[in-house]
């Protein structure tokens, strides 16, 4: 088991014939099961034809009716990428992960708001990851998103981080102990998103086959703490947190359009005090993130 | 990205938003021929920089005369106004405004920005206008006044009436001021702001309401539909270093320590400023080479790292995933070699072709210090700038 996808979830790719759809696809049908997860690509005008062996199709219905697929992933340019997220979610997908970049955040507002609102007229409701974010891998069964597929080892420790150079660092350290991964999950670092660390929390809580978890934040926004307190009163499993900022000034924009201190709860100090509060082992060194999960199994 | 005030205005009348009538002004005798120009009897001289607070810091006078404008003026430009948030150092007064004196009843706050938390449009009043709202937002938090608007539908009458009512406009004006609060959402929705504030917006004698300031900041992705917005961009507002380093799709940010880093990812990059204070000293920047570093992109960094003359040291922090440490590697020890690099230079690396990279900068001749993990290259760094 795992969470949200698995070795039998079926994929649609959008943007699968852009320069950085076909080279993470081809990484992503290489790691493990890929080859019989992805699916199908859209792309309206190369409807028809195929690309690593994956047919492409017009639109994610199409897809969708003729391949029985539930996921999709977006790499669609920044300008379109928030109307392939409306696409994948009027198809009635599952889940939608969009790793572009870069995307206005008024697009975003507008989608979300769009989703939020189908869902409240009995809608079917579609989950995203994303957007601006690595993607999400199951270790030794399907990887989906940009990250290191041979950095994984397949295990019982969840991850969860907005950053994600920070989660395959997690992960590395992590595999280095010996410790494997049920999933590992890079939200994104966007401010308007999708699942954020409480849904992912809520998710390896209910996963049987994940014993721990490393929870990683970053400055800015309150999904951390939101995360922290459902934890305290709902997690069942010990689980390691991070946030990443301790230095970062006030004002200025670290890099992640998240990333950016409004003054107040949102700073990593008082985001680890609320964490630690709620009965997680904080750290502030980042290097130690496997070795203390490992003294909590 | 940030504009003047007088810009700000700008926009706002072009959205109906009612502002002061004003000029800007490059040199003192612009000055005078603006207040000529305007007529009346009072200024007002303003200092136009990004920053706030710069009524506090001595950049906006009220002239009784031309001859007092003239004065202001010449006081004004050209200084290092400081305010809170400049820094210590200021920043040079290069643009002023010179608008018609208001006559001020009443100062109100209004403001639109993005909530993460509700995925919605904040609209925030308050009746302390001409204060800095964070105070109010500490001391008085009932004084602010919030609606969140669904982007698919827009600020309501009865959200606009609620602001007003909520600040306490008077009956008389109340028709003025939601008119007011929709013509700055629509603004802020159709200029892809990401924060637009007036402070004060105020209740004038006669009762009309009226934009006294007016500050934006936008969204940065989306720049490139709103070509009116970039043409405002002022680089002397910005720092040096950090266009340059956009100019090599690098994001950086100077610090204050002397330990410059380079690292890819954002995320990591503030978990290696974080380790280096951990053990002991101060990171001299933020510096993310992204996702597709090559050869030319570090060598740009360690250039740019290296104009900052208090960096005593270097971490390199590098995550091979698409990107390769090999390639990493060689850029490095590239830049070490046409940088005259005359610093220590501590490198760690983990991920895709580790083992190459490690060889690559072992066999380079170079003085690279390795090491295995962020601890350990902090403390290594740390140790031999001492």
């Amino acid at each position: 088991m795992s969470i949200l996808i698995n070795k039998d979830t079926k994929i649609i790719t959008q943007g699968i014939t852009g320069k950085t759809g076909q080279f993470h696809t081809e990484k992503c049908i290489e790691y493990a099961n890929g080859k019989n997860c992805f699916v199908a690509g859209v792309n309206p005008k190369k409807a028809g034809e195929k690309i690593f062996d994956v047919p492409i199709y017009a639109s994610v219905k199409e897809a969708k009716a003729q391949t029985g697929a539930t996921v999709s992933v977006i790499y669609v340019p920044p300008a379109g990428a928030a109307d392939a997220i409306w696409e994948a979610c009027e198809a009635d997908l599952d889940l939608a992960i969009c790793i572009t970049e870069g995307i206005p955040v008024r697009d975003m507002l507008v989608v979300r708001n769009k989703m939020k609102q189908k869902e409240a007229k009995g809608g079917k409701k579609t989950l995203l990851l994303g957007p601006n974010c690595p993607g999400l891998i199951t270790p030794d069964e399907v990887k989906i998103g940009i990250m290191p597929g041979h950095i994984h080892r397949k295990g019982r420790i969840g991850v969860v981080s907005r950053s994600g150079t920070l989660t395959y660092e997690a992960v590395a350290q992590l595999t280095e102990i010996g410790l494997g991964q049920s999933s590992a999950v890079g939200i994104g670092g966007d401010p308007i998103n999708g699942l954020k660390h409480i849904d992912i929390m809520q998710a390896f809580n209910d996963d049987p086959d994940t014993d721990a978890v490393i929870m990683i934040g970053e400055i800015g926004g309150p999904d951390e703490a939101d995360a922290a307190r459902w934890c305290k009163d709902n997690m069942k499993k010990p689980i390691v947190g991070f946030i990443a900022g301790v230095t970062a000034p006030a004002g200025k924009r670290m890099g992640h359009a998240g990333a950016l201190i409004s003054g107040g709860a949102d700073t990593a100090d008082a985001k680890l005090a609320i964490m630690e509060e709620c009965g997680f082992k904080v750290t502030r060194n980042p290097s130690e993130m496997a070795k203390l999960l490992k003294a909590m199994l | 990205m940030k504009i003047h005030e007088y810009q700000g205005k700008e926009i706002l009348r072009k959205f109906g938003v009612a502002t002061p009538r004003g000029i800007p002004c490059f040199s003192v005798d612009e000055a005078v021929k603006a207040a000529e120009t305007l007529g009346g009897k009072v200024w007002v001289v303003k200092a136009q920089i990004h920053a706030g607070g710069r009524g506090k810091g001595g950049g906006v006078k009220l002239a009784k005369s031309l001859d007092e404008v003239r004065s202001h003026a010449n006081a004004i430009l050209g200084m290092q106004l400081k305010t809170h948030q400049t820094g210590p150092e200021g920043q040079k007064v290069r643009r002023l405004l010179i608008e018609d004196g208001a006559d001020i009843k009443k100062e109100y706050y209004v403001a639109a920005l993005t909530d993460r938390a509700t995925q919605k449009v904040a609209m925030m009043a308050s009746s302390e206008g001409g204060m800095d709202i964070e105070e109010v937002a500490h001391k008085t938090p009932e004084k602010i006044i919030k609606v969140f608007v669904d982007p698919l539908v827009g600020l309501t009458d009865a959200q606009a009436k609620e602001l007003a009512n909520g600040i306490g406009v008077p009956e008389a004006s109340q028709a003025q001021a939601i008119d007011t609060f929709k013509k700055l959402y629509t603004c802020y929705m159709e200029t892809d702001a990401s924060l637009a504030e007036i402070n004060p917006l105020i209740l004038e004698g006669n009762g009309n309401i009226k934009a006294l300031d007016a500050k934006f900041n936008f969204d940065s992705n989306a720049l490139y539909r709103q070509p009116e917005i970039v043409a405002y961009r002022d680089l002397d507002e910005e720092d040096a270093d950090e266009i340059e380093a956009s100019k090599f799709d690098l994001a950086y940010i100077s610090l204050d320590g002397n330990i410059g880093c380079l690292v890819n990812g954002a995320g990591l990059a503030m978990a290696t400023m974080d380790t280096i204070k951990l053990f002991g000293a101060e990171p001299a920047n933020f510096l993310d080479v992204g996702g597709g570093a090559t050869t030319e992109k570090v060598t740009e960094a360690f250039k740019i790292m290296l104009k900052n003359t208090k960096v005593k040291g270097i971490l390199v922090n590098i995550f091979g995933g698409i990107m390769k440490c090999d390639t990493i590697a060689t850029g490095v020890v590239t830049a070490a070699k046409e940088t005259h690099l005359s610093v220590p230079l501590v490198v760690r690396m983990k991920g895709t072709n580790e083992d190459l990279g490690k060889k690559i900068l072992a066999e380079s001749g170079l003085p690279i210090i390795a090491a295995d993990t962020m601890a350990e290259a902090a403390t290594k760094i740390v140790a031999a700038v001492k």
